[in-house]
């Protein structure tokens, strides 16, 4: 399974590791919907590390799609949910 | 909506968002092999834009560098000040000295962050301007093997994971760029903020303006210590009248004077001419005992 960290490149993370991944997603999830900062900074915070020290680097030159995307560690809930339904702020 | 949503995760609705994107941009070619020159078009442009990024990023840094190390400059003279007000007993001036200083530190503390902040940008964009660049040649290389076997039905699969594949990393990387360049227009207006501030009066005057005051008054509590300094020694010479002088001239005649003068003087040139140049020495050692131009003149003749 490949996961990207936004701003940062594409890991290959053992589908093993697809459960935890999916916890902390829903609590990421879950925090953005409750508008609670702090718990989405935790969950997000988490997730990359998860993700960090689970997954191993794709080559800079790979051209494969990413099955699942992060947002990257500095960003705020008020971005995430911009990503989420505003397509605005990924240009391309 | 929001429930099949809340199952999907955070992750999966921002890899579609992103697919999404990448799709639209595939509907609108007709010709696959259209698709892949576009596409690289477009990465070439993207590559330029990066580049400049950091380029604009690397500009604000020094920006702020530069007013950094004028900060600094700052602080360390109004603490300089300072410790010279207190050597003359000023302790109202070297409070406000101080305090000037405490000011200019703390902008300085917070240009240091923001520095850190535009560091870490910088490095960012330069990390995906390389990733950037490596995915852009693997999509150069496949787009000619694509377009050399060329037939519809596999091609299109290929050029779909091809262009799905840098368009996320398009996608990304445009997202990174405006997130710097949001970040260093934050930062460039308050280092503007700074600069306006410094040039108004207001920040120098906290820091520099005033400090002429603080100056002025050091400068002329010196100056008056000068003064002083200098009154009492003429009022000592005057007092002391024809004696100081006698004494002057006494112990130049004083064996003792002469003798400790100008023994070091006979010792060293002797020491030198006698080493490294040893046959010149007797020459020169007469051209020390008389004028100059003269062993020239016989040298010469």
């Amino acid at each position: 399974m490949i996961v990207r960290i936004s701003g940062e490149g594409q890991f290959r993370v053992d589908d093993a590791a697809a459960d935890e991944l999916n916890r902390l997603d829903a609590q990421l999830e879950a925090a953005v919907d409750a508008g609670d900062e702090e718990g989405f900074k935790a969950a997000l915070l988490a997730l990359l590390a998860e993700v960090r020290t689970h997954g191993s680097p794709l080559p800079p030159d790979s051209l494969e799609p990413s099955e699942l995307i992060l947002p990257p560690p500095d960003s705020s809930m008020a971005e995430v949910s911009k990503m989420l339904t505003d397509e605005g702020l990924i240009p391309g | 909506m929001k429930g099949t949503a809340a199952r999907m995760g955070v992750m999966k609705r921002v890899s579609l968002v992103f697919k999404a994107k990448a799709n639209k941009a595939l509907d609108k070619m007709e010709d696959p092999r259209e698709t892949l020159d576009y596409s690289y078009q477009r990465q070439l442009e993207l590559l330029t834009k990066v580049r400049r990024g950091v380029a604009d990023v690397a500009t604000s840094r020094k920006r702020v560098e530069l007013q950094m190390n004028q900060l600094q400059q700052q602080a360390n003279k109004l603490e300089d000040q300072a410790r010279k007000a207190l050597g003359v007993g000023r302790e109202d001036l070297a409070r406000a000295a101080l305090e000037r200083k405490a000011s200019a530190q703390s902008q300085l503390n917070d240009l240091q962050a923001q520095y850190a902040q535009l560091q870490a940008e910088e490095e960012k964009l330069t990390v995906a301007s390389q990733r950037l660049q490596a995915k852009v040649d693997a999509f150069r290389t496949r787009k000619e093997t694509i377009k050399a076997t060329y037939t519809a039905a596999e091609a299109q699969t290929r050029i779909n994971e091809a262009f799905t594949g840098i368009s996320e990393e398009m996608g990304d990387v445009g997202m990174a760029i405006q997130r710097a360049e949001d970040k260093t227009a934050q930062m460039q207006a308050r280092a503007g903020a700074i600069d306006e501030l410094m040039a108004s009066g207001a920040l120098d005057d906290a820091v520099g303006g005033r400090r002429d005051d603080i100056q002025a008054e050091l400068d002329i509590m010196s100056a008056g210590s000068d003064v002083e300094r200098e009154l009492n020694r003429l009022k000592g010479e005057i007092t002391a009248g024809a004696p100081k002088q006698l004494e002057g001239s006494g112990s130049e005649a004083n064996g003792s004077g002469q003798a400790a003068q100008e023994q070091p003087q006979g010792q060293a040139p002797g020491a030198q001419e006698g080493g490294p140049y040893a046959p010149p020495a007797p020459q020169q050692a007469q051209a020390q005992s008389v004028p100059v131009p003269e062993p020239q003149d016989g040298e010469g003749s």
